[in-house]
């Protein structure tokens, strides 16, 4: 273990206030009613954005999304970036006409720009000028249309907005499937003829990952490179996950990851559900930690609407996301032992634990896995008699002995070592770069955690430790997450001692709330990392534009960087090490 | 063992009872075949999850013969179809279908596998994998409990005990056909609809203006 210092970034000290003053015809501040931020012209992007990143720390960058104000015929992409040490976020849009969106791209000054600007130019069609490999990342190549723009509209379109008009009781229900061509849930353009149709494949992905032979000098062996895909079905990829990796022998030249298998139109769907009707979509994204999605998707509309949830609500939220943490990482840990090849035993004794957690959940919510617990402003129901004991059961005697005995059993067995150790390795810097959140970042030197960072809900009362390590190997992100479950166990103790009597809701429970119109960026740390929901309300009752920022996405990014150079195998521990879910990567 | 699989017409001899059975070809072939289901070890979405839990010790589907779980689909009887299918995912799904050996049963676990669930207007949904591949048993629940899964696994047994040596498909001469892979055009496209494409999309056309007249 190396025991490097976090980078030290130069020229901290200005502050954003005075922004305006340096960059003077370049930022607008922008001054929509509920809007923050500010307006950079597109031409200066690349300008503003290189600077911003070398002189005033801001080289950390969270989200970038595209909106489509479809009424003003305007697109606007919208990043947040921060400052790795912490503090807000720094909220700034480019806009273009929305007839032919072209934005330079930011890759080269972040990136972990890379995939999120893939995906806007897949589903909203922004052209980023300068990105290394523009194509489609959720659909496929040769899908018709970019489907989050507003005037797209899907097979089985109805309306544009919830609840529709014939499932009210005076409406004339019918069947989707019934009104639309072939009744299924497809449409093609008008003067398509299947027949002599060919398909685009593959071959757009190989590119660039030539077969390059190399003829060795007498003193090395004559190789061939050789391009292996591994999954969508593969048992060690934890879904419908495919990397394309190109071998030399055994080992990892280059790999590309491809995702959208388990594409669900998460954002088009929530854009058209009233507000409330997001909470359970959210409990899929993530679906180990559907509690804390919910506690993100809340604190954006909460924001927006600008209300706070009582005391009692707040603990009970910390307890469940922490809980949430728990099970999550106990099950990353668990499977990560199945992807070094200890099939499945050290897994049961990880799940083992879940499911106790689990019956908390089902004992709170009704639901093991999908909770849909939080509501805006408080959560749906108070903690039913004797779940706090149940709680206290767990977080004072089971679990910290359970995670000891794990700690004992895993942490010095020379297998993982020998497996983990020096495997997947990501440097401080490139870590910041490529955006990693999480378990991830924090194993390679960089104590962020937005519970510290940017403290939400009531986490700033609570005494705990931000887990680090520096040696950005698999090793290292293994002992992270057990550390943060004992943290994680720690603020649940702290909680339940201190947790008051009183109301679970602010005001009373209603379904259709009224948000203002403006956005609202609320993020959390998910086990996983950070988790991030961007909402756009324009006053409708459904959002104008939902989008999130999934840390397991994003985290991908770094996923060739980390293999490169290892072997086959390790790979696989690498993508384990990451802890994906692919609910939360395509979405 | 024996007591289940007797035939009370066929009498043992006392003394040779609890060591041999007297019975049909079809209850030792079904027994035999739905004492040892190994399912496909490949997860969708978050119904996998549930599945997983499911072969883990609380619920342990050991006990029913079928804990192997194969990553291979040349070894697997049973496709549990744990999730939301997507328009992506169906070529896969139906290619992995194809390669099982008979016999082979499908379940869908879930909502999203019965028939899209909570994603089924998403424009990268398919609403339900039985548009492309036969379902023996579908489960309801988003997701399902353990309980839920081994109470369709159970049916799914029954289903088997059912079937007869003489008539299942995959004694007979002639071969089964394979299910045509769908194509990701500018939408997916099943190849079962493109013949006559053009004249199909008319017909329908023209028979849903009918309809709304
Ligand atoms: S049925 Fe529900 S739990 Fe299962 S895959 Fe679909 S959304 Fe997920």
């Amino acid at each position: 273990m190396t025991d490097k210092e976090s980078p030290q970034v130069e020229g901290t000290t200005r502050e954003p206030d005075s922004l305006e003053q340096h960059f003077p015809g370049i930022l607008t501040p922008d001054e929509r009613e509920g809007f923050d931020g500010y307006l950079v012209a597109p031409d200066k992007l690349t300008e503003f954005a290189t600077r911003l990143r070398d002189e005033f720390g801001y080289d950390y960058l969270s989200s970038v999304t595209g909106v489509d104000y479809l009424p003003d015929e305007v697109m606007e992409v919208v990043y947040h970036a921060y400052r790795i040490e912490g503090g807000p976020a720094l909220v700034f849009k480019t806009q273009v006409p929305r007839a032919d969106p072209v934005v330079p791209s930011l890759v080269g000054v972040w990136p972990g720009a890379d995939f999120q600007e893939r995906e806007a130019w897949d589903l909203l069609g922004i052209r980023f000028t300068g990105h290394p490999n523009l194509r489609r990342i959720l659909m496929w190549e040769g899908f018709e249309g970019h489907p989050l723009r507003k005037d797209w509209h899907e097979a089985y379109f109805e309306e544009d907005a919830k609840p529709f008009a014939n499932r009210w009781p005076e409406g004339d229900v019918y069947r989707i499937e019934d009104k639309i061509p072939f009744g299924k849930n497809v449409q093609y353009p008008s003067e398509f003829t299947p027949e002599g149709w060919i398909p685009e494949g593959d071959e757009g992905l190989y590119a660039g990952l030539g077969q390059i032979s190399n003829d060795g000098d007498g003193s090395s062996l004559k190789t061939d490179q050789l391009v292996v895909n591994l999954g969508p079905q593969h048992p060690s990829t934890h879904g419908v996950f495919r990397m394309v990796v190109t071998l030399d022998g055994e080992t990892v030249t280059d790999l590309k990851p491809v995702m959208g298998y388990l594409h669900r139109n998460h954002e088009k769907i929530g854009e058209r559900n009233t507000y409330i009707m997001n909470m359970p979509y959210t409990d899929r994204l993530d679906y180990l930690s559907s509690m804390s999605n919910n506690f993100g998707y809340a604190l954006a509309v909460e924001k927006l609407m600008d209300i706070q949830p009582p005391e009692r609500a707040e603990y009970i939220r910390v307890i469940m996301a922490e809980l949430t943490r728990i099970v999550s990482h106990l099950w990353a840990i668990g499977f990560l032992l199945n992807d070094l090849g200890a099939f499945f035993t050290p897994a049961l004794y990880a799940i083992n634990e879940r499911e106790l957690i689990l019956d908390v959940f089902e004992a709170v919510s009704g639901s093991r896995m999908m909770c849909n617990y939080f509501r805006f402003g408080g959560l749906a129901r108070d903690l039913p008699p004797g779940t706090l004991q149940t709680i206290r059961e767990l977080i004072f005697e089971r679990l910290p002995r359970r995670v000891d005995e794990l700690d004992i059993y895993l942490t010095e067995n020379e297998i993982v070592r020998s497996r983990c150790i020096g495997v997947g390795v990501l440097s401080p810097e490139k870590a910041v770069a490529f955006s990693a959140a999480g378990p991830v970042l924090r194993a390679s030197g960089i104590p962020y955690d937005v519970r510290r960072a940017e403290p939400y809900g009531i986490y700033d009362r609570f005494d705990f430790e931000v887990a680090v390590r520096y040696g950005g190997d698999v090793y290292d992100r293994y002992l992270v997450r057990l550390q943060e479950i004992r943290e994680s166990i720690r603020i649940v103790q702290q909680a339940v001692d201190d947790i008051p009597e009183g109301e679970i809701q602010t005001g009373k429970p209603i379904f259709q709330v009224r948000v203002p119109a403006g956005e609202a960026y609320g993020r959390v740390e998910n086990p996983k990392g950070e988790l991030g929901f961007y909402v756009v309300s324009n006053g409708k009752p459904n959002p104008w534009r939902y989008h999130i920022r999934a840390p397991s996405f994003i985290n991908l990014t770094a996923l060739a960087e980390m293999c490169k150079g290892h072997k086959v195998a390790d790979v696989v521990a690498i993508l384990g090490s990451i802890d994906i879910i692919l609910g939360e990567v395509d979405r | 063992m024996s007591e289940e699989l007797s035939n009370n017409d066929n009498p043992v001899p006392e003394g040779l009872q609890g060591q041999i059975a007297i019975t049909s070809l079809d209850k030792i072939y079904n027994w035999s075949r739905r004492s040892s289901i190994w399912p496909m070890m490949f997860g969708l979405a978050c119904c996998a999850i549930e599945m997983i839990a499911t072969a883990a010790s609380r619920y342990d589907l050991a006990r029913f013969g079928m804990e192997v779980l194969r990553a291979s689909p040349r070894q697997a009887d049973l496709m549990i179809v744990s999730g939301t299918v997507t328009k992506k995912m169906i070529p896969i799904i139906v290619r992995l279908y194809n390669q099982m050996p008979e016999p082979k049963y499908v379940l869908a676990m879930g909502a999203c596998a019965s028939g899209g669930g909570p994603f089924k207007e998403g424009y990268n949904v398919v609403s339900g994998v039985d548009k492309f591949v036969p379902v023996d048993v579908y489960i309801p629940g988003c997701p399902p409990t353990p309980q839920a899964l081994l109470h369709g696994l159970i049916k799914m047994q029954e289903k088997i005990d059912g079937q007869s040596v003489l008539e299942v498909p995959w004694y007979r001469s002639e071969p089964i056909d394979e299910i045509p892979q769908p194509l990701l055009g500018p939408d997916l496209i099943d190849p079962r609809d493109i013949p006559d494409f053009a004249e199909k999309l008319k017909a329908q056309e023209e028979r849903l203006a009918a309809e709304r007249e």
